[in-house]
């Protein structure tokens, strides 16, 4: 979708909603709005898309309470800021909004959580992510290596970028708002998705994009909206297989579900932030056992996460039932950089081509 | 102090008492205390204050603070063994007698006074006791201190205490100007009764055995007492004075065992009453509720006692953490040892999520609980007075009183809650809808949507509103009732509403406030409205139609 024609969306669905509250308050009724309960009780699996998506239990926001009533007069007013924003073609970082909410009296903002929040409403109930109402995330994106050429809109004119020959030893930054990122083309066999910047920087330094055409990407932690839409994008326009390498522990698997199967904050999003195809590449808890790798004890809380994680839908495959069961009987965890214990060449030379073999990648 | 207290009880009159605490030198203290009560005759003053376990009220059966004759003379002789100072003792019986001062000490091989100086002097109280104290201590529980003064105010609410520490001072002054009856003692009750206080008494009597227990115990008829006297196989007529401490014995036993029933409680107890109860706590805590209740009196072992609580919510109570709990016994503070106390326990024991008040053990919140025990003899864990014991009788009536305030405090706190709830939904449909309206009509760029009719359909009363734009004030006041209504508005600010569109019918200043009061006849489904220049603000009321069917809001807030 063009820049234009999201734009144009973005400002159909707001007129919408605000005509809906004048058309309302003109036939003498409060103003309300229907959103979907934005709770983990109200997920479901999607089997079109293969993705999580919120269920079809609502709620009905009525501005008969003052709290109430004082949410709706906020989302008024983003609805206001939004479409002057639109209209003058300019945009804004979420916690800019928050201090400009400053001079909205009633409807200012508490905390940045709540613009947050009511900006996630916006997007849900218009169908139009957060890019659209030019409304930019605080945090940059994480950075991506490899053999692809893409090009970027800047201000400066477009650019074609060689995310191997053009960019530093960093990489290409991904930009806080991929879609109108053009993927041109690729020499790629597969991307892999790491959750450190050292192990992202340990396969740079090792030469792993070359010998193995591989697409480097750093997650950064707990991946921003823009990485995992770009990873859906490269999955669903090149085909290519995605991995995903994290440390081997209860929370980074939760990296790789949210990268999979989408969050339970953006479930109304899942269809363009989930990369259902992606594969969890490491770190198995079968490999702490099978290299006798360095390791911690597992905490009561990390247990705690484990048996959580058994019981959750999204990790209900034999795969992960047998990696889960089988880490709680070791109670141990490893890093991803634990390899290092066996040198530095270890993950490029054995750990990688072995594990990507044994999933027929390579 | 309790001491003075019980001094004013017994004399009827109103307790104006005076503490002074002063440091002397490192770790010394010199502490006054000073009563306006019947004062004691010389002679008896110095066994009163210069021997241990003189105790004036030892063997008297009704409610008093102290008991035994140990608190002030063992303080004589704490002053006497760390500072060596003798204890002054002034006082008065009357107006025609003169004011007698002594120095006190204790000797302490024989535990009799040490008279040091005994001499008439000049005072200004007409009866009264002022003792003088010095001793080795510390300022560290003056927090305490203060906590112990304030409480006991709370319970004695007929007492004036002035308070001087160090170089501050303090005034705890009386709500009641009722001298509290004092209560009157009764003879001891057969259940009730311990071995050496009736060989005391038997020792003590010229009387036949059925005589002695008809006259000397409460309840106790002629039918009674030859079923006692059959039971502990004595004869009716032996001499008591006579009898061996074995066959004493058997007939404690026996009175013990026969039925007898409940002893009197009225004259012996002194509650405080509800009224009081309630006035001490608002004296002290400024509280948004507070209900008291007192129990009827009751009997454990042959001892009368009576239960009162009371329970506070709201206003400068601590919001967070646990209740505070105020425990009494014969209105004296427990100050220490709360844990281990009958009355604690019988609080955690009560469901207080029933009435709507968090728990955890005790409950929580800003909610202080008063607990008062009354008895001729209040059972408490050990002699230093801290805890009261776990009596079951006396647990079952602390529960009930407590559940029954409960009870009273969960209807105030729903009825407060749905009128907060009331005033919610008015604030949202006056003040928020309208600019909702306004921000929704400017995005859709059509003309201002007027939200009237959902106010009148919502809220179906008459609705005052008042809000500020460009220095000019208006006031607004919708009938959305289905009658006519005549009424006044009031309005109180720092404007004078000089050059308002419709003159205020009178209008008056007081410290730059001006109150303002319009009367006016609005019909049903109409609107008045006014508009002066100035800066808003103040408080805005109705007047003429009922709470219920009215709703101010200030929509600048």
């Amino acid at each position: 979708m063009s820049k234009e024609e999201l734009d144009a969306r973005a400002m159909k669905a707001l007129m919408g909603i605000a005509s809906a509250w004048y058309d309302q308050m003109k036939g003498g009724e409060i103003p309300s709005i229907s959103l979907p309960t934005r709770t983990k009780y109200n997920i479901e699996y999607d089997d079109a898309s293969e993705v999580w998506k919120y269920g079809d239990k609502e709620s009905l926001r009525t501005a008969a309470t003052a709290k109430t009533a004082t949410h709706l007069l906020k989302m008024a007013y983003v609805i206001g800021f939004v479409k002057t924003q639109l209209r003058e073609n300019r945009s804004s970082t979420l916690r800019e909004m928050y201090y400009i909410s400053e001079g909205w009296k009633r409807a200012k903002f508490g905390a940045q959580d709540e613009s947050n929040f009511l900006v996630e409403d916006l997007e849900i109930i218009s169908d139009v992510p957060r890019e659209g109402f030019h409304l930019r995330p605080e945090e940059n994106g994480a950075s991506v290596y490899g053999p692809m050429r893409i090009r970027e809109p800047t201000r400066r004119g477009p650019k074609l970028i060689h995310c191997q020959d053009d960019v530093g030893e960093a990489g290409y930054s991904i930009p806080n708002n991929v879609e109108n990122l053009e993927l041109v083309d690729h020499d790629a066999k597969f991307l892999i998705a790491m959750e450190t910047g050292g192990m992202y920087d340990r396969l740079i330094e090792n030469g792993f994009d070359e010998e193995y055409n591989a697409i480097l990407l750093h997650l950064k932690g707990q991946p921003a909206r823009s990485s995992r839409r770009l990873l859906n994008r490269i999955s669903q326009t090149w085909n290519l297989p995605i991995l995903v390498f994290t440390d081997g522990d209860p929370w980074s698997y939760r990296i790789y579900a949210s990268v999979a199967y989408g969050a339970i904050k953006s479930a109304h999003m899942s269809e363009l932030l989930a990369t259902p195809k992606a594969q969890f590449l490491g770190l198995q808890p079968s490999d702490i056992r099978d290299y006798n790798l360095p390791s911690d004890k597992l905490s009561d809380k990390d247990v705690e996460a484990l048996n959580a994680e058994l019981t959750d839908p999204r990790f209900a495959t034999e795969y992960w039932k047998k990696q889960i069961n089988l880490q709680l009987e070791l109670g141990l965890k490893s890093e991803q950089q634990a390899f290092a214990a066996r040198g530095l060449d270890f993950v490029t030379k054995k750990y990688l081509p072995a594990r990507l073999t044994e999933m027929g990648v390579i | 102090m309790d001491n003075a207290l019980d001094a004013c009880e017994e004399a009827q009159v109103l307790p104006d008492i005076y503490i002074s605490i002063k440091k002397t030198g490192p770790e010394m203290f010199r502490i006054i205390v000073e009563d306006n009560g019947p004062g004691i005759v010389p002679k008896q003053v110095p066994f009163v204050y210069g021997k241990l376990l003189y105790g004036s009220r030892f063997h008297q059966i009704r409610q008093t603070r102290g008991q035994q004759g140990i608190g002030i003379s063992a303080a004589v002789l704490y002053a006497q063994l760390t500072s060596g100072i003798p204890t002054v003792v002034i006082s008065r019986t009357g107006a025609k007698e003169p004011a007698h001062q002594f120095e006190i000490q204790i000797k302490i091989e024989t535990n009799e006074p040490d008279v040091i100086s005994d001499k008439v002097v000049e005072w200004d109280r007409i009866h009264g006791t002022r003792v003088q104290i010095e001793f080795k201590s510390t300022m560290s529980a003056k927090k305490k201190l203060l906590e112990y003064l304030k409480y006991t105010s709370v319970v004695n609410p007929h007492a004036r205490f002035r308070v001087e520490l160090d170089d501050e001072s303090f005034t705890f002054e009386r709500v009641s100007q009722e001298v509290i009856a004092c209560p009157v003692a009764i003879q001891p009750h057969p259940h009730g009764i311990e071995f050496g206080q009736l060989k005391r008494m038997a020792a003590a009597s010229d009387e036949k055995l059925l005589d002695f227990l008809v006259n000397g115990f409460s309840r106790v008829g002629k039918k009674t007492a030859q079923e006692m006297c059959d039971k502990a196989g004595l004869k009716a007529t032996v001499k008591v004075n006579g009898l061996p401490a074995e066959e004493l014995k058997n007939l404690l036993a026996a009175m013990q065992s026969v039925a007898v029933p409940a002893p009197p409680t009225t004259q012996c107890l002194s509650p405080i009453g509800e009224d009081l109860i309630r006035r001490g706590l608002d004296k002290e805590f400024q509280m948004d509720f507070v209900s008291a209740r007192t129990r009827p009196s009751s009997v454990y072992s042959g001892h009368p006692f009576v239960v009162e609580a009371a329970i506070g919510y709201g206003g400068r109570l601590e919001p967070e953490g646990n209740a505070i709990i105020l425990r009494f016994a014969n209105r004296v503070p427990l100050m220490y040892q709360q844990g281990a106390c009958a009355v604690t326990e019988c609080v955690s024991n009560v469901n207080w999520k029933a009435y709507n008040i968090s728990q955890q053990g005790l409950p929580l919140g800003p909610v202080l609980l008063l607990v008062h025990v009354a008895s001729t003899n209040v059972p408490f864990t050990s002699e230093s007075k801290d805890a009261i014991a776990s009596i079951p009788e006396i647990e079952k009536e602390i529960v009930l009183a407590l559940q029954d305030l409960g009870r009273e405090l969960k209807t105030f706190l729903s009825r407060r809650d749905r009128n907060k709830l009331a005033e919610d939904r008015a604030r949202a449909v006056c003040a928020v809808i309208p600019e909702i309206a306004a921000k929704v009509s400017e995005i859709v760029e059509k003309p201002l949507v007027d939200t009237t009719p959902i106010e009148g359909r919502l809220m179906k009363k008459l609705i005052a509103k008042k809000w500020t734009t460009d220095g000019n004030v208006t006031i607004e006041v919708n009938n959305y009732t289905s009658s006519d209504v005549e009424i006044s508005v009031y309005d109180i600010s720092a404007d004078n509403a000089a050059g308002a569109d419709m003159p205020p019918a009178f209008s008056t200043e007081m410290d730059g406030q001006f109150t303002k009061v319009w009367k006016m006849a609005i019909p049903k489904h109409t609107v008045w409205r006014v508009t002066y220049p100035g800066k808003g603000g103040g408080m805005l009321d109705i007047r003429g139609i009922e709470d219920n069917k009215k709703m101010v809001v200030d929509l600048d807030v």
